[in-house]
């Protein structure tokens, strides 16, 4: 192979991280700071098909379709950032808490972890949505106590194995507070666990949140969300209006994916045994 | 005339080191042994020396990441790549180490006939079972019944049955009581007597005394010594090599002297003789260059000093 | 044991729905009487409550329902006017059939993808597949289902947009044709999305089995390619791929609730949206409570399959 590029996989990966983090950053930053004008009604140009002005198209009220998918994408992104740092939290305190606290913690978090994954998730959203009457809230407090359970496994089981290594007990012995050693030893260990279970919660979190607005049980109507795109697209389908729904998905399937690439390059980065593959 | 030849052989892998760093671990070096039709060959070494990949290299199942260069010849014919495909399991069986080997979601019955090549499969596998003393019921059971003495007689069975003129065992004896290593050890013997040649890769040079017929002794990926049985008597004057020394003199029965220090790690090998910073001999000649094998009163050995 | 943590869990799961719905701000006899609210006076109102018990405290209001849960009486459904145990049990017939469908569909494809991409590791065969699968995990099933429905119901004209059966055709009318015409499109949208678990798993999976000492052993007695896979690599991996799929029971009602809003398909996801919408609170109580009961026997089904197929705990139970 040519040498073109004298990186090695450790700076390609870092590489590749920084491009997507860009990538997101613009995003978010796009949906902040575009020009609000061009979403207003502008009936003179509704219904238009994608052209180099408006490149995903207008909707039927002359709105401009990118300008309204980036805004959802950045809205979608605050809401997952969100619902994943609510979830990561949990997710930390309670893995923590079944790894240190005793069989009976254990017992009781680990019953717990089933009982969210008894019900399906979305089943439960629509629950949560509903008694909190839908809107913001409902939905982040729906997300956030629903994508705890998988990490906050990973991050006992990560806690289990360092407890028992040695260097864990010989402070033990030393005498050092239980608080000490969690600080110390315990903490330090898995942030990286917790950073890369927090990045792969991400895509999950944005696509239900994204799933439960489009059922119309999440963001309202008002919001420019990436879900009410969606459903507001259903109606206007068989009339061939196909850019509609088309490429705001899209859009979200490449923040999705790029999210997720982000989580597994640092998986790569930071856990480079289990990458043999 | 050997009927299979092994010369020169050296096989590396590519690993990662920290996940990013290529480098490539020289795992055998510069290897040679020869194996003679009726006889057993042992091929004696500490454990983790890489000889189990020895017994990979000649029937050609290395993982891809491995690379090799030498010269393996079965019956005065180069092996190659194809010519593999077409004796293995055929001509060349492998009687691996554990009941890992065995598929654990199949019958053993069914394994042992996977390996019978032509003919009625079932009524030689249960010939060879009989021959073993596996009961009938064995051949319905799966591998995790097994205790271990019906597991190596399995993997040997599957040998047995192939119809194979060359076997490679591969640590035929850990953890097996003394009874059942017997019986392993004379089922070798009795293939080697009827004409066939035996491989036997092993860390433990008391069983391998007891049948072989030439023992090669394996040091950090190569052989140091090759020397007939019978010169490992008395205080060993008859050995060669140092290192062959003093695993006879590690024994039990014998002055039961460990060797100190650990063998070298593939990935920092010493650059003159392999066997060097543990030897009671060496000399800073030693560490100019890996010496050659040479011929030494009917044997093979790998030392500047031996005489 | 297991079946009393399940029951626990039942039990549980019941009780903090109940506790959720009545916290809900949505007016249970407004969402009852619908658009006539205004003709209802307070005497009404008060009537209409103690009928369903909502004057009473909370707790009490547990009791009752849970003792006619457990007497098969699940009240009766607000929007369908007719009781939840007969709308669940009408709706879950249509979704089995969806579900099913398309949980063979991407088992049986999701597993040959997982074992050509393993047994063509590093090719480019094995790249598309990782991508694909990798892609799909991103891919909003709604969105899926939508450009499905534009692709093949408006565009290519092939399939009716949405609805169970056919518009204005009397129940009885409806053929078995019509049925599995409207259930092709969601199935083929659940399908699509389906494969990326069980193929990403089975390629794992498979890899590790070909990397095991026992494949090492056949390859040394002679054994490659398909024979060997045959023999050795379909037992290994099919155990773990059925388990698999059994317990991602959740993951399809998920994308069921999804998929049947997409295509309006009448089935329990369609009703759950509906009941959360409309506030039809003994409905959305049936239908969580049926929804965990379908999780759980996913579950037991994963945990059967390894005992029956698996010898390891098949045989030494004997």
């Amino acid at each position: 192979m040519i040498k073109k590029f004298p990186l090695n996989r450790k700076q390609r990966t870092l590489v590749k991280i920084i491009i997507s983090i860009i990538f997101l950053v613009t995003v978010i930053l796009g949906g902040v700071l575009l020009d609000e004008d061009k979403i207003v009604t502008n009936l003179s140009e509704r219904n238009s098909a994608p052209s180099l002005e408006h490149l995903f198209g207008t909707d039927w009220l002359g709105r401009d379709m990118f300008t309204r998918t980036v805004m959802g994408l950045s809205l979608s992104i605050g809401v997952g950032l969100i619902g994943a740092i609510g979830s990561a939290s949990i997710a930390l305190l309670l893995g923590m808490a079944a790894a240190t606290m005793g069989k009976m913690a254990d017992r009781i978090i680990s019953w717990v972890i089933d009982l969210f994954l008894s019900v399906p998730h979305l089943v439960t959203l629509i629950l949560i949505a509903f008694t909190l009457g839908g809107g913001f809230k409902g939905i982040v407090i729906g997300l956030t106590l629903t994508h705890w359970p998988s990490l906050a496994r990973v991050i006992r089981a990560e806690v289990m194995q360092i407890r028992s290594a040695e260097f864990v007990q010989v402070s033990q012995k030393m005498g050092k507070s239980r608080w000490w050693i969690a600080v110390h030893h315990i903490l330090p260990h898995i942030v990286p666990q917790l950073l890369i279970g927090f990045m792969l919660l991400f895509p999950h979190v944005i696509l239900h949140e994204a799933a439960v607005t489009f059922l119309g049980l999440g963001l309202s109507p008002h919001e420019p969300a990436i879900g009410i795109i969606l459903s507001e697209s259903m109606k206007y389908l068989s009339s061939g209006m196909w850019w509609l729904a088309f490429f705001p998905g899209l859009c979200l399937l490449i923040v999705v994916r790029t999210f997720d690439q982000i989580g597994e390059n640092l998986r790569v980065l930071m856990d480079p045994t289990r990458n043999h593959d | 005339m050997s009927i299979l030849e092994v010369e020169n052989l050296s096989v590396s892998f590519k690993s990662y080191t920290d996940g990013f760093k290529e480098i490539n671990h020289k795992v055998i070096s510069s290897l040679s042994v020869a194996l003679e039709a009726g006889e057993i060959l042992a091929v004696v070494g500490a454990s983790g020396s890489g000889k189990s990949l020895l017994a990979h290299a000649i029937l050609g199942i290395l993982p891809s990441n491995a690379s090799i260069s030498g010269s393996i010849k079965y019956k005065d014919e180069e092996l190659t790549a194809a010519r593999l495909a077409t004796l293995r399991g055929k001509e060349l069986a492998l009687v691996p180490q554990s009941v890992n080997f065995l598929d654990p979601l199949m019958r053993v019955g069914s394994q042992v006939r996977t390996a019978a090549n032509g003919g009625d499969a079932v009524s030689a596998q249960r010939k060879v079972f009989e021959r073993y003393h596996l009961g009938k019921e064995v051949e319905n059971m799966y591998p995790f019944q097994l205790s271990g003495g019906m597991a190596r007689r399995t993997l040997l069975s599957t040998a047995m049955v192939s119809g194979a003129k060359v076997i490679i065992a591969d640590e035929p004896t850990p953890g097996l009581d003394p009874v059942v290593i017997k019986e392993a050890l004379s089922n070798f013997r009795e293939f080697a007597d009827n004409g066939c040649a035996v491989m036997l890769i092993t860390h433990d040079i008391e069983s391998a005394l007891q049948i072989a017929d030439k023992i090669a002794v394996f040091y950090a990926g190569t052989t140091v010594e090759i020397a007939s049985v019978k010169d490992f008597v008395g205080k060993g004057e008859a050995i060669r090599h140092p290192y062959t020394k003093a695993l006879w003199r590690a024994l039990p029965q014998n002055e039961f002297i460990p060797i100190p220090g650990s063998q070298p790690h593939p990935s920092s090998l010493p650059s003159g003789c392999l066997f060097a910073p543990r030897c009671e001999m060496a000399t800073p000649e030693c560490e100019q260059a890996q010496p050659e094998m040479r011929e030494l009163r009917d044997g093979m050995v790998r030392c500047i000093h031996a005489t | 044991m297991k079946s009393v943590r399940m029951v626990t869990l039942l039990v549980a799961i019941c009780l903090i729905s109940f506790l959720l719905v009545k916290n809900s701000p949505i007016d249970p006899i407004q969402a009852y009487i619908g658009a006539d609210m205004l003709k209802v006076g307070p005497e009404q109102r008060e009537k209409i409550a103690e009928y369903w018990g909502l004057d009473e405290p909370v707790i009490v209001q547990f009791f009752n329902w849970g003792s006619a849960v457990l007497a098969g009486d699940l009240g009766t459904s607000m929007i369908y006017r007719q009781p939840v145990i007969e709308v669940i049990g009408e709706r879950f017939f249509n979704s089995l059939a969806l579900m099913l469908s398309a949980w063979l569909l991407s088992g049986v494809v999701g597993f040959v993808m997982g074992v050509v991409a393993a047994m063509k590791k590093g090719t480019w065969i094995d790249r598309i597949i990782k991508w694909y699968c990798f892609t799909l995990a991103s891919t909003p099933t709604f969105w899926m289902g939508l450009l499905v429905l534009m692709v093949f119901a408006v565009w290519l004209g092939w399939f009716p947009i949405g609805m169970g059966v056919p518009a204005g055709v009397l129940a009885e009318d409806v053929t078995l044709m019509d049925r599995i015409q409207h259930l092709i499109l969601p199935v083929l949208t659940l399908s699509i999305l389906g494969v990326a678990n069980v193929a990403l798993h089975t390629r794992q999976k498979l890899i590790d089995v070909m990397a095991s000492d026992y494949v090492l052993f056949a390859r040394a007695r002679g054994e490659k390619g398909f024979v060997l896979f045959w023999r050795h690599g379909l037992r290994n991996v099919a155990l773990p791929a059925i388990t698999l799929q059994f317990a991602a029971f959740s993951e399809l009602f998920g994308g069921a609730v999804l998929a049947e809003q997409v295509f309006s398909y009448p089935g329990l996801g369609q009703a759950t949206v509906e009941a959360g919408l409309r506030g039809d609170v003994p409905l959305l109580l049936g239908l969580v409570i049926f929804s965990t009961i379908f999780v759980f026997v996913g579950n037991l089904l994963a945990d059967l399959s390894y005992r029956v197929l698996d010898p390891r705990t098949r045989e030494v139970r004997k």
